[in-house]
């Protein structure tokens, strides 16, 4: 009987069996890389062994077409090896450098840009958005390709004076962990949800839906002589947890979503520790198919960090030595009321000394 | 059904520019896969009324398993039948997300007999998506699944999938075996990964070193950080190389080193090795010359979490240092004891960072058995209300007798 044969928890593949011959053989074993050229590395071991990565960006959403298409580039090219990084991008693992340029052509004509290394931008980490999200503020993988056809650039050189990391999440439960990014572009939903009184009873367990508040906003209440739930507006911060227990808690609101700028995290320890994004644009419409509005903040914020960071400088460390009336004043970004946190801890963001840049 | 490829004049605009179209993707499997058309005759319908059409759908899943499926259905069914139902199956990666060609068709193989034809490589968390099923073919497209090696991830208030860096398979820096320790320890807590029995989620992260390529210190609740205790590894000639090619040794390295641990006489390089915060910048610069020490391992930091549902954590110090060798007794020791006290005193949906919030590091360190070292803070409390406990007043009377 099929049941009894039914096989799980075998966990993962075991990782070996997918490893390059050369890697196996050099594991542990490397002295140390360069980065070639832009998408191009070679990692030497001791041993004197060689290993070519070419790396491409690629959408994240991948048919399995494409998937195909890199399988037979990687049967021709690398004997069948290659791997993912953390940001999507495709990494073709070469012993042959004499392979890298033909490699390189191929990519290039089948059209996945060659880059992301070194101090450039790599390839935007997303989520899910319209194309599978139910309580997306608004798609993730079209605001990225806007982005990145004007950031193509960046991706391609390593031009800016140091690694600049995007990050697309499209609510605020952030499941891109947008929350550690140099520029992290976030969809807000900004109303609170829109109760379907006569769905409710129907589809949702009443407490369940209570509790799924983080801000103890929803309690029940009659409504028209049903049961059902009443939201308390002011404590509403349109995480839409509720929308994700309930479908008759509406989060998604086509006039009031929008979409929200966050600058200067990073995760990486080097020089000054990591350090979460902070709120630059608090608003911005969502304007498919290309949100315009969206492209032009984050090309003047990478054009404005480009022009007065000094080299090796992240923008969260650029921010810090120029201080925040800089970043607003160079940037012509509006500073408002919701800049200034009001959530937990708020007042350990205060400024509380008398240390400020002041003209005129 | 549609038969023909919807028209989709928005998501044609997403067709043109440089960097990849993830429009042409979907038509891709458009011309084959009617799952994959009704994708994009939905997704057209939200970039012209700017909403989701999708809902959330909760009990979805396979046979024994209470995650690694995430319940999907359309809000318009009718208008789009094909993706009516189209849940999607997170399937565990190989560590470090390396792949033979044979390894992708089987899986592709899989995908084109079972769903929409259609991934994500990879998923936030690390997994390989397999974006779109029906509700009837989630047993049969499992068994295909497992019947080639491959088996479901994490999803709810379970184990999620545990990720790890490239580690020693293609960096000279990774300090621990990342991608061992990510398959040994997925391996070990099967149970804990496809049972959801904890107050929420819990997700490990293996980093060879202090760079941090998976993120761990911002969106893992288990952060193991490659880091090392002895002297940074210096080759003088290739220094002196570096300096001869362009690098300013003074301004881009001994300037910028956040302990002020580095000179330069133009000659050589000195380490002030005891001083040395371990944050990779001078070795980043310059890799031929510079290298971790030797005696290698990692620091283990907890606690990092999205904003849901109390805000952003980042992950803070619990162990500075520890060897990381297979097979990884003391941090799975770690993780348990944690796990014992968080599932039992943890509330619901409060991530182990909020937990610890809660009830206050000091505290949670005692619960575990670990003692408090002045590593594991940015600075001693300013405030002084300490809520000094009885047993203090009868050991000082202990200690007198």
């Amino acid at each position: 009987m099929a049941v009894a044969q039914r096989k799980t928890d075998i966990g993962p593949p075991n990782y070996k069996q997918f490893l390059h011959p050369l890697i196996k053989k050099n594991y542990g074993q490397w002295k140390y890389h360069e980065i070639l050229e832009p998408g191009v590395m070679v990692h030497v071991a001791h041993s004197g062994d060689k290993i070519y990565t070419v790396r491409a960006g690629t959408p994240r959403l991948l048919s399995i077409e494409s998937i195909r298409t890199f399988a037979d580039l990687a049967d021709k090219y690398t004997g069948g090896y290659l791997r993912w990084t953390s940001r999507h991008n495709v990494e073709f693992l070469l012993d042959d450098p004499g392979n890298i340029e033909p490699l390189k052509k191929e990519l290039h004509d089948l059209g996945y840009p060659v880059g992301g290394t070194g101090n450039a931008i790599s390839s935007i980490v997303h989520t899910q958005g319209w194309v599978h999200c139910h309580s997306s503020a608004s798609d993730a993988s079209g605001v990225v390709k806007s982005l990145m056809d004007e950031l193509y650039e960046h991706f391609t050189h390593m031009d800016l004076p140091a690694k600049l990391r995007v990050a697309f999440a499209c609510c605020l439960n952030m499941c891109g962990a947008v929350h550690c990014s140099d520029i992290s572009v976030l969809g807000v939903h900004t109303k609170p949800p829109t109760i379907n009184h006569d769905d409710l009873p129907k589809m949702c367990e009443v407490p369940t839906l209570v509790a799924s508040c983080p801000t103890g906003a929803i309690r029940p209440a009659t409504v028209d002589g049903k049961q059902s739930v009443e939201v308390e507006e002011e404590q509403c911060m349109y995480c839409g947890n509720c929308y994700t227990v309930c479908p008759a808690m509406q989060i998604n609101n086509a006039e009031s979503d929008g979409i929200s700028i966050w600058v200067g995290g990073k995760v990486s320890n080097a020089r000054t520790e990591p350090k979460f994004s902070k709120l630059a644009i608090p608003y911005l419409p969502n304007n498919p198919p290309r949100w315009p509005e969206v492209v032009e903040a984050v090309v003047n914020i990478v054009k404005v960090y480009a022009e007065h960071a000094r080299k090796h400088e992240r923008m969260g460390e650029w921010i810090e030595r120029i201080g925040w009336p800089r970043f607003f004043e160079l940037t012509g970004i509006p500073f408002t009321k919701y800049h200034i946190d009001d959530f937990k801890h708020a007042g350990e963001t205060y400024k509380r000394s008398a240390h400020l840049k002041l003209t005129h | 059904m549609a038969e023909k490829e919807p028209k989709t004049p928005l998501l044609d605009e997403l067709e043109k520019g440089p960097w990849p179209s993830f429009v042409r993707e979907i038509k891709k499997s458009a011309q084959t896969n009617a799952m994959a058309r009704g994708t994009l005759g939905q997704l057209e319908r939200s970039y012209e009324d700017r909403i989701s059409h999708w809902k959330h759908g909760g009990l979805v899943g396979v046979m024994g398993y209470g995650g690694g499926v995430i319940g999907r259905y359309s809000d318009l069914p009718e208008e789009f039948p094909e993706v009516a139902a189209f849940h999607t199956y997170r399937v565990n990666q190989p560590s470090g997300w390396f792949y033979t060609s044979e390894a992708l068709r089987t899986i592709c193989d899989i995908w084109e007999k079972h769903g929409s034809g259609l991934t994500n490589m990879h998923g936030s968390t690390g997994d390989i998506i397999l974006l779109g099923s029906s509700t009837e073919a989630l047993e049969p497209c499992f068994a295909d699944l497992t019947a080639h090696g491959w088996d479901l991830g994490g999803s709810g208030s379970d184990v999620r999938t545990p990720s790890a860096c490239v580690g020693p398979g293609r960096c000279e820096w990774a300090c621990y075996d990342t991608l061992e320790a990510c398959y040994d320890i997925t391996q070990t807590y099967q149970d804990e990964l496809h049972r959801p029995m904890f107050p929420y989620k819990w997700k490990f992260k293996f980093a060879g070193c202090p760079n941090d390529c998976v993120a761990a210190t911002a969106r893992s609740d288990c952060s193991v950080i490659g880091t090392w205790r002895d002297e940074i590894q210096i080759d003088q000639d290739a220094v002196r190389e570096y300096a001869a090619n362009g690098v300013d040794v003074k301004s881009e390295v001994v300037d910028l080193c956040p302990s002020g641990c580095i000179s330069w006489d133009g000659n050589e390089l000195t380490i002030d090795d005891p001083e040395c915060v371990k944050c990779m910048h001078c070795i980043n610069v310059m890799p031929k010359a510079l290298a971790p020490g030797k005696d290698r391992g990692a620091a283990i930091l907890i606690g990092a979490k999205a904003p849901i549902v109390g805000g952003a954590l980042l992950s803070s110090v619990f162990v500075p240092f520890i060897k990381m060798e297979p097979p990884f007794e003391e941090i799975k020791e770690l993780a348990e004891a944690m796990w014992d006290v968080w599932g039992e005193y943890g509330k619901n949906r409060e991530r182990v960072g909020e937990f610890i919030q809660r009830v206050g590091l000091g505290n949670f360190l005692e619960e575990i058995g670990l003692d408090p070292v002045p590593e594991m803070i940015a600075h001693p409390r300013t405030n002084p209300y300490i809520f000094f406990e009885e047993e203090l007043e009868e050991d000082e009377d202990e200690d007198e007798e």
